[in-house]
């Protein structure tokens, strides 16, 4: 199925969105988080409970994220990133996974045309070898297209694990030890040294990590990168998550915030001495 | 961050024994009581009734069909019991704050809670916890504090020995213990050497620890190995570096479950590779206060879940 296009013009426009946008006002007084991480769980289970077609959950769930990004660039958060597809994911049924495969090669088309509208970045995360040639020049040639946009960065979780993404780190920083290496000590791999080689590198850790489908559990997802972030665990399936819902979990962040920057600034107040 | 361990208590304080491992709880009966709990909107509190009776409610003997296991509160089955869970115990020094009382009588109250938290791992059939008791961030608290935790958990380490031995529990601590005061550093080594063949029960402390600097070291050694031709760069998979971190210790190094008490909604660093398919479970309740019933629920919340592995 495919996603209807004249949805862009649907967001953009009518008295929902002039709502929308006077209580994102409100909001703005307080803290925004930079960056939002979501887990878009809950997918099928939505398909299945509207006795909807085998497979439109996930284009349900495609234009559920759609709307999240224009509500986040109106918003101003800065970051969002959305596990589409995790390694794991490949072991599910063979037609569903190509649903999803089709799926994000339309997806990546959309993008092209909103990137344009809202000045957004996309990066595509994961181990994009495990993907079809198309879909991964397709997905590269967005990240090149759009890698100058600043407003909005949207990076996709596609064909990835955390612990896929931390082996990849090790084995780049192995391979720049040794074309580098003259010291022994220099040779060892720091902290430093992984980050840098992470595919989520684009990005800061993110603020908040939600997901959706009343699951409790990370599944891999920025593992390293959600360290020390907010969880927030929603029982509402993702297709169903809509503003409502994203202004609770800013609420949420702005009721946690003062924590955050107590802790922050007290850990480099120490470090500076 | 917000917690600590240490084992000992002070002189005025008389020590909670451990009971022995045939103790049969006395409140399972109650359970049948409780009707099926609503549909819940968000799994993650505790104080959400978020359990249901299966078919082991039944009373023994009624039905003349079902076995009620008697070791197990009712309402807990045996073949789904977590086999490792990990806990991040927040909310001493609110507790001792909430009743104007010193910050040593949190972690002290800290200290009862794990006892008895470990006593029913045991009793339970859990092979092992893991608790966090010290992070890496810990150190940039206040010099008197940490020297504190440091002096509590020596004299603590050296006065459970006897336990420890009597239920067969074995000790692992994990995490930089570089940073810790010498004596301390060989009190561990040496309690980890003399419990290493006790098979019941694991305890594994974080101590110093950050689930960064787990992986880190862990990448480190290997990237070492492969410099000394001990293994190929290409061999470096997902399972060898697991195999290096800290949590090799155990025969079971990714908990099934974790629980956060305090309130808070995060994992603070700890124990992050292990954690990828972990249920987790957040508690409102200070972790002085958590006690036999606020763990049922965790347990019981854990049965509840469907665990597909990221599939």
């Amino acid at each position: 199925m495919l996603i209807n296009e004249d949805v862009l013009g649907r967001i953009f426009s009518g008295w929902t969105s002039i709502l929308r946008k006077c209580v994102f006002r409100v909001l703005r007084v307080g803290p925004i988080p930079c960056h939002v991480a979501i887990i878009m769980d809950g997918n099928r289970r939505y398909a299945k409970r509207k006795r909807l077609e085998e497979g439109t959950g996930h284009d349900a769930g495609a234009m559920a994220l759609l709307y999240l990004l224009v509500y986040c660039y109106e918003l101003g958060i800065k970051y969002v990133t959305a596990y589409a597809f995790s390694i794991d994911n490949f072991k599910r049924n063979p037609e569903e996974v190509q649903k999803i495969m089709d799926l994000m090669m339309e997806s990546v088309f959309l993008l092209a045309r909103l990137s344009k509208v809202c000045s957004l970045r996309v990066h595509f995360a994961g181990n994009l070898q495990l993907l079809s040639a198309d879909l991964r020049t397709a997905a590269k040639k967005l990240m090149e297209n759009t890698a100058g946009n600043s407003n909005l960065v949207l990076t996709i979780c596609v064909s990835y694990t955390c612990s896929d993404e931390i082996l990849h780190a090790v084995e780049e920083s192995c391979k720049e030890k040794t074309e580098t290496t003259g010291r022994d000590d220099e040779s060892v791999i720091k902290l430093a040294d992984i980050e840098k080689h992470m595919y989520m590198a684009v990005a800061p850790d993110p603020d908040i990590l939600i997901r959706t489908g009343g699951e409790c559990r990370l599944s891999n997802f920025l593992l390293w990168q959600s360290c020390c972030c907010h969880l927030s665990s929603i029982f509402t399936v993702w297709p169903e998550f809509g503003v409502l819902h994203l202004v609770k979990v800013v609420l949420d962040f702005q009721h946690k915030y003062s924590y955050f920057a107590r802790k922050k600034n007290a850990i480099m107040e120490l470090e500076n001495g | 961050m917000l917690f600590s361990l240490h084992f000992s208590l002070p002189p005025a304080i008389t020590p909670l024994p451990f009971k022995p491992l045939s103790h049969v709880p006395h409140h399972h009966h109650t359970l049948n009581m409780l009707p099926s709990p609503p549909v819940l909107k968000s799994p993650l509190c505790s104080t959400m009734e978020h359990f249901t009776l299966n078919h082991h409610g039944k009373e023994e003997g009624l039905d003349g069909g079902v076995e009620v296991d008697q070791t197990l509160p009712l309402g807990l089955r045996r073949e789904t019991m977590p086999r490792h869970v990990a806990v991040i115990m927040d909310g001493n020094r609110r507790w001792a704050r909430s009743r104007d009382l010193p910050v040593r009588s949190g972690y002290e109250a800290g200290v009862r809670s794990l006892r008895t938290i470990v006593e029913l791992c045991c009793k339970w059939g859990i092979k092992a916890l893991s608790v966090f008791a010290f992070s890496s961030d810990n150190w940039f608290r206040p010099k008197v504090e940490v020297e504190l935790l440091m002096s509590l958990f020596e004299r603590g380490m050296q006065e459970d020995t006897g336990i420890f031995f009597r239920e067969n529990i074995r000790i692992s601590v994990i995490g930089d213990l570089v940073k810790l005061p010498q004596a301390l550093q060989e009190l561990i080594l040496n309690l980890e050497e003399t419990t290493k063949n006790n098979t019941h029960f694991q305890l594994i402390v974080a101590v110093s620890y950050s689930g960064q600097y787990d992986v880190v070291q862990a990448c480190q050694r290997l990237a070492l190995k492969a410099k000394h031709g001990h293994i190929e760069p290409s061999d470096i998979d997902i399972s060898l570096i697991e195999q290096e971190l800290e949590t090799n210790c155990s025969e079971f190094p990714r908990p099934d479950l974790l629980i956060r008490t305090g309130g808070e909604f995060r994992i603070s660093n700890f124990m992050l590779w292990q954690l990828a398919y972990t249920e987790l479970f957040f508690a409102q309740s200070l972790w002085p206060d958590f006690g036999e019933a606020e763990f049922l629920k965790a347990l019981l919340a854990f049965q509840q879940r469907q665990r597909r592995y990221g599939c």
